[in-house]
């Protein structure tokens, strides 16, 4: 019984102590993702153990590895952040850095941190919010709403193929989508590093994600710092479904858009005008 | 304490040595140490050498492995001479990653690194192929440690010069170095891995430490990935990942261990071949493995059976425990057979014709759990051998354990601790005492990498090891030794290690 006893108040201890730093409000240099509070001087361990060499201590991406990494690394101090579910030019929510921990940055040196425990990850995103004094000054933006998802059928295909050529995303992205449109190799970043636009043909996933809504949210949230810009302002929300659906038939999965592309193209591909200059893109 | 209960026999007499070595594990601390290593007569290092020796085996093996030229003695030594193959700065280099990505410290690996591991030795960033790498980039890397040693071993039968044979303690200390691990392991293409490591050590010449081929994410599937040749089991708590390197220290007993007279040559810390089928969560949080071997303890060469396979198994779930950090459990399972009759010519047995196999086996539970930064790595097995392997009228069974403590003073600096029993149960031929081969082993190091970073690694080691096994020379890494005069000295080893541990 005494072990008993002894236990029980172990354990109510604990919890007592859990539910006191669950129910304290959240306080500068924390970050909270689905209710676990992280804490940047824990999160400070973490940094050095995982992420130093190549962002650096002072968290500006000029960490010793970053001399040989192409994209460079994230510069924390300028907290212009790619993957947002929030509008342009704002700052994106914690769980939004904690997820781009998790998934990581497909065909960069950025790996998926998910085998990390969530306590670590959100501890992370407490302590990069630390190096910058934006944090302090901004909150995140609101994140952007999504529509419920249009019928992915081939009226919708071909509708985000028009899109395609009228909004003259093949001139960075390339016709097929190879990410090798006419002015590729012009494009730079925000801090002047050569930048190559995105590969449909070779990634299995986007950087931001791997859902047609990711990839929705690139194309209404942007990727700051970088010329994706964002088309809230320049495209209906069901255009952009049609350009999702579009956009899924230029990758080599096996999607349901791919799918219905490839059994309607043999019998159409006559009818079908090439995309690019030719048609007055140009 | 039912729950202790092993093949019908009460285990409660283990209540009191298992406490012990909780509690004495975590005093980490070096005054209770040093406290420890006082021992009234001077703990020494003993060494394998012979220390299977002059037991009596099984009488047509024991024959076998005369005719074959000593071989078991040969695999014995290999078994225990431990390569330490698996902190690889070669993917670190591809990657651009620090050693603490992948390693707590290394060369023990981190949920991050076993997810790496698991994935075939790729980060899934659709640039693992070498077709993404810059031509000149070569998946090589090297690992040796110079140091200086001490090691002495109690109880020694020494001639006394008269005809007579005394007991003497015997020391001998010195600089030394150890072998060179050359780690081979790169990415074929993507999904196939390759693992090639040759171990290259003054006076044995060039071993292969490990040979496989893996083919992972099979029909795209994480649970399906597939590895061929020689490699290491995949124990939860990876010998060939440990961080303690003394002569003592650098094994564990429990992984190596057979009774008193036993002919069973196996140690489930060394590589094997065979073929191992692999699956895991997308995190690693959940893994299993399957493996069937060459019943040759990862001797290359065929069975000494006419045909004969080895099986096992890993089983782990790891869990999430907010700010303590991840914890995982896991059970595993070993089970062969070794043949007792040959076929003979002019009396010899004739190799490779081995037949009425007896089994042995080995299954326990093991666990890694972190307290922040403490982490603590319990293990149990318990092992048997038929009696016709182990040379007596009964089964020779036994249970062993250990408990491992890390704490990270930060990635660069951790302080390592192991407390290891083990206790026969029953020993095959009656007559022999029960305590016969008991062992306890201690041992306290630390490891400090002034130089971590994603090019190579340096860390500078000390460590403090020792031994105690009851009428047998304690299991070594290392050197020679003899059993007492009598079956019930404990005899006593210690290792001391000061030695820089680098990889390049």
């Amino acid at each position: 019984m005494r072990m008993s006893n002894a236990v029980a108040v172990l354990v109510s201890g604990l919890g007592l102590c859990l539910l006191a730093s669950g129910a304290a409000p959240l306080r500068a240099q924390e970050a909270q993702v689905d209710g676990i509070v992280g804490n940047a001087a824990a999160g400070k361990e973490h940094y050095r153990r995982y992420c130093i060499g190549c962002h650096a201590k002072e968290g500006d991406g000029n960490g010793e590895n970053a001399l040989w990494i192409d994209p460079k690394p994230r510069d924390f101090i300028a907290a212009t952040f790619k993957c947002r579910s929030t509008p342009t030019g704002t700052l994106p929510t914690d769980a939004d850095l904690f997820h781009a921990i998790t998934r990581g940055f497909v065909t960069t040196n950025m790996p998926p941190w998910g085998p990390l425990t969530r306590q670590v990850r959100v501890d992370l995103v407490a302590y990069i919010k630390s190096f910058s004094a934006r944090w302090k000054t901004q909150g995140p933006g609101t994140p952007i709403s999504i529509p419920a998802e249009t019928p992915a059928n081939m009226e919708s295909i071909l509708r985000g193929r028009e899109l395609f050529q009228k909004m003259e995303c093949w001139k960075c992205h390339g016709p097929a989508g190879h990410g090798d449109g006419p002015s590729a190799s012009t494009l730079t970043d925000s801090k002047d590093n050569p930048i190559r636009p995105y590969n449909f043909s070779s990634g299995s996933r986007f950087k931001c994600g791997e859902t047609n809504e990711d990839l929705y949210r690139i194309f209404m949230t942007g990727l700051d710092g970088t010329p994706m810009p964002s088309f809230a302002d320049n495209i209906q929300p069901q255009d952009a479904w049609d350009l999702v659906h579009f956009l899924r038939t230029l990758q080599p999965l096996p999607t349901p858009e791919a799918a219905a592309w490839h059994a309607w193209l043999p019998a159409h591909a006559g009818e079908l005008k090439p995309i690019g200059p030719d048609q007055g893109g140009q | 304490m039912t729950g202790w209960s092993v093949k019908g026999r009460d285990c409660r007499r283990w209540a009191w040595p298992c406490t012990s070595l909780i509690c004495g594990a975590l005093l980490v601390g070096v005054a209770s140490n040093l406290a420890a290593i006082a021992p009234r007569d001077h703990p020494a290092r003993a060494t394998l050498g012979d220390a299977e020796g002059g037991r009596g085996r099984a009488a047509a093996y024991e024959a076998y492995v005369v005719g074959t030229g000593g071989v078991l003695s040969a695999r014995s030594a290999a078994s225990l001479g431990v390569h330490r193959t698996a902190s690889i700065p070669a993917f670190a280099r591809k990657y651009n990653l620090p050693c603490s990505s992948c390693h707590t410290a290394w060369p023990e690996l981190n949920a991050f690194g076993q997810t790496f591991k698991d994935n075939g030795y790729q980060l899934g960033n659709d640039r693992d192929s070498p077709i993404w790498l810059n031509p000149s980039y070569i998946p090589f890397a090297v690992r040796t440690t110079p140091g200086w040693r001490l090691e002495r071993t109690t109880h020694q039968p020494v001639d006394d010069g008269s005809g007579g044979t005394v007991e003497k303690t015997l020391t001998q200390s010195g600089f030394d170095i150890s072998g060179a691990d050359l780690l081979m392991l790169g990415t074929l293409y993507k999904n196939i891995t390759f693992g090639f490591v040759p171990t290259v050590a003054d006076g044995e010449g060039v071993g292969i430490e490990a040979a496989f081929v893996r083919f992972d994410n099979l029909f795209r599937s994480r649970w399906a990935n597939l590895k061929i040749g020689k490699f290491e089991l995949d124990n939860m708590l990876s010998e060939k990942r440990s961080m303690m390197l003394s002569s003592n220290g650098t094994f564990y007993q429990t992984y190596h261990f057979v009774p008193a007279g036993d002919a069973t040559d196996f140690g489930l810390g060394d590589n094997q071949i065979g073929a191992e089928w692999l699956g895991h969560s997308a995190n690693s949080y959940t893994r299993f493995s399957i493996a069937v071997l060459g019943s040759v303890d990862g001797v290359p060469g065929l069975p000494s059976a006419k045909s004969s396979y080895d099986a096992t198994f890993t089983l782990s779930q790891a869990f999430e425990a907010g700010k303590l950090g991840l914890e995982r459990i896991g059970l595993y399972g070993y089970v062969g057979q070794r043949p007792t009759s040959f076929e003979t010519s002019g009396g010899e047995p004739i190799p490779g014709t081995g037949s009425n196999g007896k089994a042995f086996y080995r299954i326990g539970a093991v666990g890694d759990f972190f307290l922040g930064k403490l982490e603590l790595l319990p293990l149990f097995m318990h092992g048997s051998d038929s009696k016709d392997l182990a040379g007596g009228s009964r089964s020779a069974t036994w249970n062993s354990g250990l408990l491992e403590l890390h704490y990270y003073v930060s990635p660069q600096l951790v302080f390592t601790q192991r407390d290891e029993i083990i206790r026969m149960s029953q020993q095959a031929d009656p007559a022999i005492p029960k305590k016969l081969g008991n062992i306890d082993a201690f041992t306290f190091g630390y490891r400090w990498y002034p130089i971590m970073f994603s090019r190579a690694g340096l860390a500078m080691v000390g460590e403090l090891s020792f031994t105690k096994t009851i009428g047998m020379v304690p299991l070594s890494g290392d050197g020679v030794g003899l059993d007492p005069l009598s079956p019930s000295t404990g005899v006593r080893s210690t290792s001391v290690l000061l030695a820089l541990d680098f990889d390049f």
